[in-house]
């Protein structure tokens, strides 16, 4: 374990509102190029867990290190230098409602590099094409784009300046299946090119199933368990074995194995 | 893990050797980004691509190869590409399939022409929100109706939520600023009457100002800034969360749960402000008075009560009600054309207050008019 390359490593993480414990001596590693997902039910902090990973939300209590450094003791250049490494996809898109989506996308470009601007339009449109909209999306504004295309443009956002992590905060939710389905193949085939690390905190047991290569589980405050899907349903706990041995768990697996068995 | 990308072009008779090395990074991209395109323009028989020494590749400067390769191509170039490490390949393909064909610019229009047109358009906008603002008005008013007639149905505690909020809250400061105006119009008023050795009517000025004018149009221009924008603010936010929807959809008429108490609200606060704008006015008068013109406040109130009839008061507070419904109506209207973004609920709140403004100011010169021609 501790030769592999961790990327994001988490210990003893505490968080707290008022008196509503989150967290509470939280531990977590994730690998280079690994694609993690994170459940657990409703309100046991999964998006807590991202937003403190990634700096939003100060701990009261632990240790974050992204790329070996924490980020709440680096000085502000260090930080931001920091922050162009990764991407973050927020639930909704997060996109800013008075940009068009292209200049949305081009926002850490302007910001942090000096590109020409006839390579902004077209890296831009490059991203635009990558997260599978169309052409003329670049153009529109946030609010004239459905929930689904608002989330790609999102997902264009984030990795605008390819970065090696992408926090994916439900990527899956509100979309139908189909673009579900795409937007796995999507994720997929970004980490498989690009070398992308991705955490992923979602309740679609079928993105699970396509693309994670391994699980953790938030509940009673902590990560009770981490690891492949197949170690998560021997795994013997009452909440994991209702999400993975439940209705939607089963059908989910049965998609997989028979995804599988037309494959091979 | 920053080394810079290298392009390397060689010319071998008809051809062109292209060595590729380095990091191609969306950091690096800019350095040969010029360069490319300058290749790009070129016309060589055959080029050839050699991607052996590429350190790391990411989508921007896979995106260049793929930009370049493809003019090369479209332009009958003979292209062929060696030394691709499988890593890069998928990323490569990724992007290849990725990009789109670039939109046709957009068609250009005389400048002149679209000043015009948007002259046009402006107009044919605001004669468009006139008409749904008056048809707005009509259903307020067939709400209001209904609901006086069955008064059970009034949201009480919403009612005074709003009268405490856009009423008593506004006290303080429509009280200061009214005071204020009142001493610089006395101060001022006395200055130039002095000079006809008629300082004694600074008193008739102010009080004939302030009661038929100032009092209940600086009060007015107040809550139009402090409340109605707060009511587009308030009911926009609730669009744009599609609270007002899921009212509709559970039986609730928005208008008389929205719409309605801010209204009444502000009816029934907005006089009482006034008042309030009277009495701080001269109160203010009364201060520079005795400080500038030496008149003692008894003296002052004497004089007063002597110029100040009651039709002046009237003529004042009467106006009133309406300012505060032309406020509350625009507020609550602006609000609910609210379209879902945060940009839109900015737009609309400005608007919001500049229509509310614009409208007192009309209505209050058409009540002037009126009120000479009844000879109030």
């Amino acid at each position: 374990m501790a030769g592999e390359d961790v990327i994001i490593s988490v210990r003893g993480l505490r968080n707290q509102f008022g008196p509503q414990v989150v967290h509470d001596g939280l531990d977590l590693d994730v690998r280079r190029g690994e694609v993690i997902g994170i459940v657990g039910g409703s309100g046991t902090g999964k998006s807590v867990l991202l937003r403190s990973i990634v700096g939003l939300n100060r701990p009261v209590a632990g240790r974050i290190e992204v790329f070996g450094q924490d980020l709440m003791a680096l000085d502000e250049p260090a930080r931001r230098r920091q922050e162009q490494r990764w991407g973050v996809l927020f639930q909704d898109g997060a996109l800013f409602s008075s940009l068009t989506v292209t200049e949305n996308v081009q926002v850490p470009m302007r910001e942090h590099l000096d590109l020409p601007p006839r390579l902004m339009d077209e890296l831009a449109a490059l991203k635009i094409g990558l997260v599978g909209l169309p052409a003329e999306a670049g153009g529109k504004l946030p609010g004239q784009l459905s929930g689904g295309m608002r989330k790609r443009a999102g997902l264009a956002r984030a990795l605008g300046l390819d970065p090696e992590i992408v926090f994916l905060d439900e990527p899956t939710a509100g979309l139908d299946p189909i673009g579900a389905a795409a937007f796995d193949d999507l994720i997929r085939r970004l980490q498989g090119s690009l070398g992308l690390t991705v955490f992923m905190v979602t309740h679609d047991l079928d993105s699970l199933y396509a693309i994670c290569d391994r699980i953790a589980v938030l509940a009673e405050k902590r990560v009770i368990v981490s690891g492949t899907i197949d170690e998560l349903i021997a795994f013997d706990h009452p909440w994991v074995r209702d999400y993975f041995q439940g209705p939607r768990g089963q059908a989910a697996a049965a998609r997989r194995d028979r995804g599988r068995g037309g494959g091979s | 893990m920053t080394d810079s990308a290298e392009l390397h072009i060689a010319r071998s008779g008809e051809g062109l050797d292209i060595r590729i090395a380095g990091g191609w990074t969306v950091a690096a991209a800019a350095g040969v980004d010029a360069r490319l395109r300058a290749l790009e323009a070129e016309r060589p028989a055959r080029a050839r691509f050699e991607l052996g020494g590429l350190s790391t590749l990411d989508t921007a400067g896979a995106f260049l190869l793929c930009r370049t390769i493809g003019a090369l191509e479209a332009a009958g170039v003979r292209v062929e590409v060696g030394g691709v490490a499988p890593r890069h390949r998928l990323l490569l393909e990724t992007v290849a399939a990725a990009r789109r064909p670039p939109l046709p610019p957009e068609p250009r229009i005389n400048p002149a022409l679209r000043i015009l047109a948007g002259i046009g358009e402006a107009t044919a906008g605001i004669g468009a929100e006139f008409m749904r603002l008056l048809g707005f008005t009509g259903i307020v008013v067939e709400t209001l109706g209904r609901t006086l007639l069955r008064p059970g149905r009034l949201r009480v505690v919403s009612l005074v939520h709003h009268m405490e909020q856009a009423g008593l809250n506004a006290v303080p400061i429509i009280a200061l600023i009214t005071f204020l105006i009142g001493a610089v119009v006395t101060f001022l008023g006395s200055d130039i009457l002095t000079t006809f050795g008629a300082e004694v009517y600074t008193i008739n000025l102010l009080a004939f100002a302030f009661l038929r004018e100032f009092g209940v149009l600086l009060a007015a221009i107040m809550v139009a800034g402090r409340s109605g924008s707060a009511f587009t603010a308030q009911i926009g936010s609730m669009r744009a969360r599609e609270e007002v929807d899921a009212m509709q959809t559970l039986g609730l008429d928005p208008i008389e749960v929205l719409v309605l108490p801010r209204l009444i609200a502000l009816v029934i606060a907005l006089p009482l402000l006034t008042v309030v704008g009277d009495l701080a006015g001269i109160a203010g008068g009364l201060i520079v008075s005795w400080a500038m013109l030496d008149m003692t406040p008894w003296l002052f109130i004497a004089r007063l009560t002597e110029v100040a009839e009651a039709r002046h008061f009237l003529a004042g507070l009467i106006k009133a009600p309406f300012f505060a419904f032309v406020i509350a109506t625009i507020g609550c209207f602006q609000g609910l054309l609210v379209e879902g973004t945060a940009e839109s609920v900015g737009r609309r709140t400005t608007l919001s207050v500049v229509e509310a403004i614009f409208l007192v100011i009309v209505l209050d010169a058409a009540f002037a008019i009126f009120f000479i021609e009844v000879g109030w």
